[in-house]
């Protein structure tokens, strides 16, 4: 009886989401072994797609980077949060979700407007006698979008594990000896693995297949894989190749979760946040 | 918690059935028409111009339109072809009027609907895209050239479209982000026919906008106007029309046509795609379009050509004259016109393009 | 230490902040250069109202996502209470399908489902228009639906699950027992997973973008073209009453919630 009422409730669930991202991804792979002009089986796609290994490359690096900066910056940010009163912590926290409801194709442009030479930032630094920099259009301004589209996405992982983290273990090891650093590297930092773990997938991921903040803050040269499947539906009329491009992506993201999730041990809650 | 959770979820709910009623509640017996046209192409009532969208709606109460925009040919023909949506009037230039029209894109037009067709000058008909004028009314016509900002550039250095590859000014250059528009320029830098089929050509003009790429600052289409407006970029290639509505805010720029090189002269048509499905509605928005008074005061605006003498009158008698809208016989000489191309050339010189774009 | 890390994190916000500082100065410029402030006005805010074309963008993006993530919300949890009873292979199995969205980036769940409605709408039905309010809608509930069941799986686990026998012992049903015992235990599950998926779902342009036909666009996907355009002000007039906007909702949710915590200790004591 029981069991029956669980297929009962379980079963359109699965079929919805069978036939809405198995059944999809089973159309990329056509999509992908098609000859765009003709329609006909042809293996072109997968072939031209070495020509894009240098650009999946540049994503790979620059969204590693991007992650490993939003570590770097993300975590003394979670770890004060976490050691802040009942109502700072909320407050806090609060303001960490708040960029991320805002547009942040808009937020992206304002970065515009400070980089470009003739932004606000050149504009000011003008003032002061330094000739304008070149900020816009480097990898270094792609990668700033992405830390700063993203920073919230390693910040509040990390926060909601810190948080959970046993006052009595910091004490007992303080009890035994350990100093301020060595509770930090002994105690605190492997205990918060796993939301380490998570922050990095949730910046590598949508990292690794952006195309707006390329598009806006990158020059002709930082072309990431997000921009080239983009293109080739929106622009270069060649879906066929830009399904090839997907799968490609879907497989490294796929191998990196993998991995990640390898480190981390399973949990069935991962990946999402609060 | 809880319950403001749920004042709010309901307050939304109250919100979101609220819009959808009046959306649907309009929708009983009006008509819906799809325009899909460029950016920054019909006047929008900005600065006092006149609002040719309201001002059709007006003329014609029960038709609403649904205005929609692209940035290239390439892109509308992308979604036209792949993107399973249904528009109902579109404005393709003419190598994008002759391509659809080729592949069957476009509906004959019933010329009974769009008695304005006889305000069009003759010149502008029996062209090499619609030979016997069933499928295309001439929307607006110009030129494509150099738009550079007299501030920075040398005038010693404006010779050419050589301009656009010069390492004087890296990064501070724009290109146009379509495939036709970037090879035509180096088709018309290498000397050869803009409507070539050659492969060989072709990957000759893909390597020298490869070569091009390094003193790139962005490829770009209507993002032109605020980059060479703030003067972000300095020098840019771009449509007559366009220029005109920029120097109006940077008196600085200046616009040159490469006359001994070459370059486009190019038509933009109102066509109805076979997906239309208001066609009737359609024909009135490009009669309505092609009335000389609107299309005088729409273009006006816009900056670009009036393809009917009939218009002129009622063109402000400044932008009548001017010679980068209207050039001469003599300028023009050595304009040439974008011919359709086979579907193959057109698919290489895109995967071309792409190559350079992405490489 | 503390004072490093609370140094960093005021840097942190400044860095957050600075852009939509940018973006809100802007909103009251008379110029229409984001990099210049020529002087004060609230003009641009005049001309948001005007501009009825902005707002109905704006209700659009309103009625998918609230359509959305109501109709996962129901779905979900229902889907939810069947996973949490299969056996456990049959749940890693529904588990996995559910990760799949969750893990694929939004480019590749936006191609795909963009190919498949026009793959199944032009070549299987025949239709011309195939991108329209409903594909967008269904996307929108496919990638809304994990963030539900997510919420909830946790919540039924913790459950204690006598409490349901206890219900039926005393001559519930299947279907009263869930209404009057296992929701209101999970209620907070479903109500973060709704607040997600109605988040999720108001923000989302990358998947909206590649789904979205002509005839209904949302506020984001529409916002990606002006800023391929000459950007007009009256955007960031728009950020900033939305800024507001969620700004004001949040804190009161804060308040709302810290009353309510502060009512229940105050009780809780009054009990001991």
């Amino acid at each position: 009886m029981k069991k029956n009422n669980a297929v009962l409730l379980s079963t359109p669930y699965l079929l919805w989401m069978a036939a809405f991202t198995l059944i999809p991804l089973g159309v990329v792979c056509y999509y992908a072994l098609t000859d765009p002009a003709t329609g006909a089986f042809s293996l072109r796609n997968l072939r031209d797609l070495g020509m894009y290994l240098p650009v999946l490359w540049q994503s790979i690096v620059y969204s590693l980077a991007a992650a490993a900066i939003c570590l770097v910056l993300g975590y003394p940010v979670a770890y004060y949060i976490a050691q802040c009163g009942q109502t700072a912590q909320k407050l806090l926290y609060m303001l960490v979700m708040l960029p991320m409801c805002m547009s942040f194709l808009l937020r992206t442009l304002a970065w515009v407007g400070l980089l470009q030479d003739t932004g606000i930032i050149n504009t000011l630094l003008g003032k002061l006698g330094i000739g304008p920099l070149r900020l816009i259009r480097t990898p270094g301004a792609v990668i700033l979008g992405m830390v700063y589209n993203y920073l919230p996405y390693m910040i509040l992982p990390l926060y909601s594990i810190i948080v959970k983290i046993d006052r009595r273990l910091i004490e007992a090891a303080e009890d035994l000896g350990c100093n301020g650093v060595q509770v930090f590297g002994r105690v605190i930092l492997p205990l918060s693995v796993p939301g380490i773990l998570s922050g990095l997938t949730m910046v590598f991921v949508p990292s690794v297949s952006t195309f707006y903040i390329s598009q806006k803050l990158g020059g002709t040269d930082t072309v990431l894989i997000g921009d080239v499947i983009e293109r080739q539906f929106k622009q270069g009329n060649n879906p066929n190749l830009g399904a090839a491009l997907s799968l490609v992506l879907m497989v490294l993201v796929f191998v990196c979760t993998g991995i990640m999730n390898r480190f981390g041990g399973d949990s069935e809650e991962g990946g999402v946040i609060v | 918690m809880k319950k403001a959770i749920c004042l709010f979820l309901a307050l939304c709910l109250t919100f979101g059935c609220a819009a959808m009623l009046s959306g649907c509640g309009s929708s009983k017996d009006t008509t819906t028409l799809y325009v899909y046209n460029w950016g920054q192409y019909i006047s929008e009532g900005d600065d006092g111009s006149l609002d040719v969208i309201a001002a059709f709606e007006e003329a014609y109460p029960n038709i609403k339109v649904q205005y929609s925009t692209y940035d290239s040919n390439e892109i509308m023909y992308s979604k036209l072809s792949n993107g399973g949506i249904t528009v109902d009037v579109i404005i393709p230039s003419d190598y994008m009027v002759g391509r659809m029209r080729q592949e069957g894109m476009l509906m004959e037009l019933n010329f009974d609907n769009i008695p304005n067709y006889q305000y069009i000058d003759e010149s502008y008909k029996n062209t090499s895209y619609d030979p016997e004028n069933k499928y295309s009314v001439p929307y607006t016509w110009g030129t494509v050239g150099i738009i550079y900002n007299t501030k920075y550039v040398d005038e010693a250095d404006v010779t050419g479209w050589e301009l656009l590859w010069n390492e004087k000014y890296a990064g501070k250059i724009l290109m146009f982000d379509n495939s036709r528009d970037a090879f035509g320029i180096a088709e018309y830098l290498l000397g050869y026919d803009v409507n070539t089929t050659d492969e060989a050509e072709l990957k000759a003009c893909a390597d020298k906008l490869a070569q091009q790429k390094p003193v790139v600052q962005q490829y770009v289409m209507d993002q032109i106007f605020d980059a060479m407006e703030n003067e972000e970029a300095w020098i840019a290639p771009y449509y007559a029309g366009d220029y005109l509505t920029m120097v109006e805010e940077n008196p600085d720029l200046a616009f040159y046509q490469p006359q001994e090189q070459g370059f486009n002269i190019f038509i933009d048509a109102l066509c109805i795609p076979t997906c239309c499905q208001e066609k009737e509605a359609a024909e009135l928005f490009i009669n309505f379009l092609c009335d000389p008074e609107i299309c005088a005061a729409n273009l006006d605006s816009l900056g670009y050509s009036v393809p009917m003498t009939e218009a002129k009158q009622y063109l402000d008698p400044e932008q009548a004259k001017n010679p980068i809208a209207y050039p001469s016989e003599e300028t023009l000489r050595n304009a040439t016109s974008f011919n359709y191309l086979p579907e193959e050339t057109s698919r290489y010189m895109e995967s071309l393009f792409m190559e350079v774009r992405n490489g | 230490m503390k004072r490093a890390n609370r140094f960093i994190t005021i840097l942190i916000f400044i860095f957050l902040y600075i852009p939509m500082a940018v973006l809100i100065v802007a909103s009251f410029n008379t110029g229409k250069d984001i990099t210049q402030f020529q002087g004060f006005t609230l003009n641009q805010y005049a001309r948001l109202f005007q501009d009825s074309g902005l707002l109905k963008l704006l209700g659009n993006s309103l009625i998918v996502s609230v359509l959305a993530s109501f109709i996962a919300t129901a779905f979900g949890t229902v889907a939810a209470v069947g996973i949490h009873n299969l056996n456990p292979r049959m749940r890693k199995a529904a588990m996995t399908l559910t990760n799949i969205p969750m893990t694929n980036p939004d480019i590749v769940t936006g191609v795909s489902l963009s190919l498949l409605f026009v793959f199944v709408g032009t070549q299987l039905l025949g239709q011309r228009n195939s991108l329209t309010f409903w594909t967008l809608l269904i996307a929108h509930i496919t990638f809304n639906l994990p963030y539900v069941i997510l919420n909830v799986m946790p919540k039924l686990k913790q459950m204690d699950s006598s409490l349901t026998d206890a219900a039926m012992d005393l001559g519930c049903t299947h279907v009263q027992a869930f209404f009057k015992v296992t929701l209101h235990e999970i209620m907070p599950g479903i109500v973060s997973g709704a607040i997600m998926a109605f988040t999720m779902s108001l923000d989302d342009f990358v998947i909206s973008y590649f789904v979205s036909g002509l005839d209904f666009v949302t506020l984001p996907v529409e916002i990606y073209s002006y800023t391929k355009k000459p950007l007009h002000p009256k955007i960031y007039a728009m950020f900033t009453l939305l800024f507001l906007l969620i700004l004001v909702l949040m804190v009161a949710m804060n308040l709302i919630q810290l009353y309510a915590d502060k009512k229940k200790t105050a009780s809780h004591r009054a009990g001991m």
